[in-house]
Formats: structure tokens, C-alpha cells, sequence
């Protein structure tokens, strides 16, 4: 067949192609797939138990919010919420803290000694944490610090820290010069230039940082699990571990406390869902 | 030419170590907290026992670990798991990653931006709350009489308590929950393949097959180097699935262990019957993990991360 002739056909098919059949089929099958779990998870948390037997897969008629009450109630699931909240808030406002004031010093110091501590963070962009767990149990203990939120808090601080200082890094060496030489030529510090020039220019990279590590962080079960036993210290993801056990028959219970566990970080990333992606892909596409 | 930092001295920047004192805390944080606990857990491979009763044994805990009869079936099994698993995520998520970036990509195709949101949901979820999710609903007492009434017998089927089908369960489930990563990086990837590049190829009568095989797949090469390397890094290190939906023995007959939870067993709760972690065999995983990922990445990056 010539070129000629294909491109004629291509032409007369063009409009149909256009309609992507296809991949909208192949999209709808997958977006069932993803969203059925979760509509499964949400609907018999709303069921009563009988409901929820009779019949898993219809909507949850008649309605009961007294699973989200027991566990609230009974369940004390603010405890462990508040915990999470405080381990990724501290843990994220220091990985912006010290990763910016890092990236600031990276991105004005030029010489051997600076490019060689950047490598030195790069390579912890590419290691897993997990790998150090042993050593990290006996400087904990050496420290004090198990079942304190500090424990883990240090840890994700250092886990963080590599892909902040690579992304904050480059940001501020992206920033136009001119820019510090006119506050130079004011007068103005180094600190001083910190606060009020680098730290509101870099604002959309630590978003990116941040959300970067969010997730990860409130997502996290091996370092609670290892370090945090005492039960006023439990995070959210250590609640759930608790129901290997606890009332295991009352599962639209269970199903109240998985999607009170799952909705926020689902909610913020709906509000916000072109930030996460860039987010969580960031480092791993380069530049 | 826009000055920028990258080639300019400025008085801000007599190149001194005064800048130090911005990167200390950083250092310090990294350091303590995770750089020098990664190498030190490689000397502590080499002991027995916990800090105060600490003894050196050189290899030992490496030779127990390789051909002990216990110790070695367990990390052996664990060992070809892990590589199951891995099998899984290259050929199931990253080919469906791939072939969902490919649609998402089609200029020309509605709510593209609709679906995306809707693939990447799954992704920020805790693996502990979607395993544990999966391990109710794939539980014949949930979903059993439904299928029953409907003629589906078949389905019903204690998945992951059948040791011939755990493993694969366990990852279907994972790779259910990270397809949205590849998905999006290779959606960026194939945003960057110039448009003209694209044109000329369908001016010249390539088919979309054609157009993909010889023009977009060469051109994101590296991004598929980095997919494998991430896949490879965190399936090496996956826990939380196995711990949500079997538990941490890697039940049914540890057909669903991975070097994971045999890590978590040996060297931070205790491996049955005996109950007593023992670091140095732990550190002895880590190490063998540590060992594997170089291996595995290393090459991977030198043969996809060409010069730019």
C-alpha cells in the first residue's frame, strides 16, 4: 500500500479515531476498578452490620453513622489523629526549615567541599532509610527516645532532607542574580536576604517539597510500628493495625475506621490534585 | 544572557566556608539520623547480640543466613517472593502505567484530566489501610453470597489463604494501588517528545504503533530506567502489604514473605517460635538488601541515564 493511499484512508477514519473509543473504554474499566474498593470501603461504613451482610454491594440503606461515632467515641480516634497531625507538621516544617536553609547555602557556595556534601545528600535520595532500622533501634534506645513522637519526627526529618536540599537546591540556583545583588548593595545579609527575598521566591518549590513527603510520612507504618508501643503515642496507621484482632466481627466498624483513616489525605488530594502529582513525581523525573 | 548564579561571582559569594553555618543543621540531621546509621548497620552484620552485650563473629551471621537449614529456607523463599513480586509491578504495573500514559497523551481525547485524578486516588492511600481493605472485601463471608446468587462460584475461593494464589493476590493488590506513579511519570515523559517530531512521523505514514515504537519509547528511555529503579528500590523493601493483608509470617506456609517482612521478623520483632529479634541477622538482611540495590541500580542508571 502506498503512503498515498493510507493517508486517504487515515482521513475518512479520522473523525471515528478522534473519539478515542478505545482508551475511553480501557479508562472506564480502570476508573471501576479503582473506585469500587472504594466505594465499598465508604458505603458499608455507613451500613448497620445486618445491612452490610445482606447485602455488601447495594448502597447503605437504612443509613447509620454510629460506626464513625463508635469509633470516635469508643475508639478515641482524635488520640491517635492528633499524634499523626503533630508527627508530619513538625516533621514537615523542619524538613522546610533546615532543607532551605541548606538549599540557600548549596546554591551560593561554590567550591569542592560544597559540591561534595551535595553528593552526599544525592545518595540518600536513592537509599532506603529501612536499610539503617537496626541502627536506629539502638540509638533510640541509646537516646531515650522510644515511644516519644520524637523518635520517629527525627527520622523523617533525616528521610526528607535529601530531596529537599536536591529540589531546593536547584530552585534557588534558577533564581536571576540580580536580584541579591541589589539587595547586597543595600546592605542586606545573607540571613537577611533569606527571609525576605530567597523564602517567598521559593514558595511553589516547598509546596512541592512538602507534599513530596506528606504523604509518605502520614502513610508510614514501619517506623510507628517498631518504635511507638505505648497507646497514647499511637498514630492513626497504628490504630488500624490494632483491628488484627479487636472486634473483628463488626466489620462496617472497621470500615468506619479505614475510611476515617484514608479520607483526609483522599480529600486534600482532591482539592489540590495537580500539586500532588507533581509532588509525588517529583525527583523521580529529572529537572 | 540572563546572569544567573551558576557562573557568577558575587559579592554574596566570595566562595567562602561561611556558608557552612547554613548547611550544619542539615548535615547534622542527615548524618546522625540516617547516613551513618545506613553504614553502621553494616558493621553490625559482623556482631551478635545487643548494644552491652555486643560480640564480634565475623561472617557468621552472613553464613547462617545463606546456609543455615531454617534461617536459608526462610530467606531463600522470601528471596524469590521478593522477585515475584517485582516480575509483577514491571510487567503488570509499569506495562499498564505505560499504556495509560500512552491514552492520557492523546491531545485529542476528552476528560483526560477527569481519569487521572481518578488513577492516582489509590496512590494516597496508606498501604495499611488499602491491604487491610482488600483482605476484607477478597474474604469469601463478604463478597461470597453475592457471587454465589449470581452463578459465580468459581470466584469464591479463600484467594489469600490458598498458598498458590497469596503471592499473586498480594500483588495485584499492590500494583492496583502504585499504577498511578508510572502512569504520571511517563505522562510527563511523553509530554516532552516534541510535537513535530510526532507530525513528521504521521506525514510520513507511520502507524501510532510505528510512532510509538521507534520515536516516543527510545525518547523516554530514561524515564523508564527510573521507573524500573524505583520499582526495583521500593519492591525490595515492601512491608506494609504483606503486614495488612496476610500478617507479618507472610502466611499461608510464607508463601507471600518478602525480604521485607523477613527483615521485620529477624531483626526487630522475633522470628518464631523463639520470639527474640536478633539485630545482627537483621543488619545481615539490610546489608544483602543494601548489596542488591546497588547491584540492581547502578547498571540500570548507566544504561538509561545518558548524557543529557
Amino acid at each position: 500500500m502506498t503512503n498515498h493511499t493510507k493517508n486517504v484512508r487515515k482521513g475518512k477514519s479520522l473523525r471515528f479515531s478522534r473519539l478515542h473509543l478505545p482508551g475511553h473504554l480501557m479508562m472506564i474499566i480502570w476508573a471501576f476498578i479503582v473506585l469500587l474498593p472504594v466505594y465499598l470501603l465508604i458505603s458499608n461504613a455507613l451500613k448497620t452490620r445486618v445491612g452490610m451482610y445482606d447485602n455488601p454491594f447495594g448502597p447503605p440503606i437504612p443509613l447509620t453513622l454510629n460506626n464513625f461515632k463508635a469509633v470516635i467515641d469508643q475508639g478515641n480516634f482524635f488520640m491517635y489523629f492528633g499524634n499523626s497531625l503533630i508527627v508530619v507538621s513538625v516533621s514537615l516544617s523542619m524538613i522546610l526549615l533546615l532543607g532551605s536553609l541548606a538549599g540557600y547555602g548549596l546554591a551560593h557556595w561554590q567550591g569542592k567541599l560544597s559540591r561534595g556534601l551535595y553528593f552526599f545528600f544525592m545518595i540518600g535520595m536513592m537509599l532506603p532509610i529501612k536499610i539503617a532500622t537496626i541502627r536506629l533501634m539502638e540509638l533510640m534506645k541509646t537516646l531515650g527516645l522510644f515511644n516519644h513522637l520524637s523518635s520517629i519526627i527525627l527520622i523523617y526529618i533525616a528521610m526528607g532532607l535529601p530531596i529537599a536540599v536536591f529540589i531546593l537546591t536547584e530552585f534557588i540556583r534558577g533564581l536571576p542574580g540580580d536580584l541579591y545583588e541589589a539587595a547586597h548593595m543595600d546592605g542586606a545579609r545573607r540571613g537577611k536576604i533569606y527571609c525576605s527575598i530567597v523564602l517567598p521566591l521559593i514558595k511553589p518549590a516547598l509546596a512541592t517539597v512538602g507534599i513530596y513527603n506528606l504523604v509518605p510520612i502520614w502513610n508510614d507504618l514501619w517506623f510507628p510500628l517498631i518504635f511507638i508501643t505505648q497507646e497514647d503515642k499511637k498514630t492513626v496507621l497504628l490504630a488500624v493495625t490494632k483491628l488484627q484482632g479487636q472486634y473483628t466481627s463488626d466489620w462496617p466498624r472497621i470500615f468506619a475506621l479505614l475510611t476515617l483513616s484514608a479520607l483526609p489525605v483522599i480529600a486534600l488530594y482532591l482539592m489540590f490534585s495537580k500539586s500532588f502529582v507533581t509532588g509525588l513525581t517529583a525527583g523521580a523525573v529529572k529537572g | 544572557m540572563q546572569p544567573s548564579l551558576r557562573h557568577r561571582k558575587t559579592s554574596l559569594n566570595p566562595g567562602g566556608g561561611y556558608w557552612i553555618w547554613y548547611l550544619l543543621p542539615a548535615i547534622l540531621m542527615y548524618s546522625i539520623f540516617m547516613a551513618y546509621p545506613m553504614l553502621d548497620s553494616i558493621r553490625l552484620s559482623l556482631y551478635a547480640g545487643t548494644t552491652g552485650s555486643r560480640e564480634y563473629i565475623g561472617t557468621a551471621n552472613y553464613v547462617r543466613l545463606f546456609t543455615d537449614p531454617v534461617v536459608s529456607a526462610r530467606f531463600w523463599g522470601a528471596f524469590k517472593n521478593t522477585w515475584v513480586f517485582f516480575a509483577f509491578h514491571m510487567l503488570v504495573q509499569n506495562v499498564l502505567g505505560m499504556l495509560f500514559a500512552v491514552i492520557l497523551t492523546n491531545r485529542t481525547m476528552r476528560g483526560r484530566q477527569f481519569y487521572q485524578t481518578i488513577i492516582f486516588i489509590p496512590c494516597t492511600i496508606a498501604v495499611m489501610v488499602s491491604g487491610y481493605l482488600f483482605r476484607l472485601l477478597l474474604n469469601p463471608q463478604f463478597a461470597g453470597p453475592t457471587l454465589r446468587s449470581m452463578g459465580l462460584n468459581a470466584l469464591v475461593h479463600p484467594w489469600l489463604g490458598d498458598p498458590k494464589s497469596a503471592l499473586s493476590v498480594v500483588s495485584l493488590v499492590s500494583v492496583w494501588q502504585w499504577v498511578g506513579i508510572p502512569t504520571m511519570m511517563f505522562v510527563a515523559g511523553l509530554q516532552s517528545v516534541s510535537e513535530d517530531l510526532l507530525e513528521a512521523a504521521d506525514i510520513e505514514g507511520c502507524n501510532s504503533w510505528q510512532t510509538f515504537r521507534h520515536i516516543r519509547l527510545p525518547l523516554i528511555m530514561p524515564v523508564i530506567g527510573m521507573i524500573a529503579i524505583l520499582t526495583f528500590v521500593s519492591n525490595f523493601n515492601a512491608f506494609d502489604i504483606v503486614y495488612a493483608m496476610t500478617g507479618p509470617n507472610g502466611p499461608p506456609n510464607y508463601s507471600t514473605d518478602l525480604i521485607g517482612s523477613l527483615f521485620y521478623r529477624y531483626g526487630v520483632a522475633g522470628e518464631h517460635p523463639i520470639g527474640i529479634p536478633e539485630p545482627g541477622v537483621g543488619a545481615a538482611i539490610a546489608t544483602s538488601v543494601f548489596v542488591m540495590l546497588l547491584i540492581g541500580v547502578l547498571p540500570t542508571l548507566k544504561a538509561t541515564q545518558g548524557k543529557e
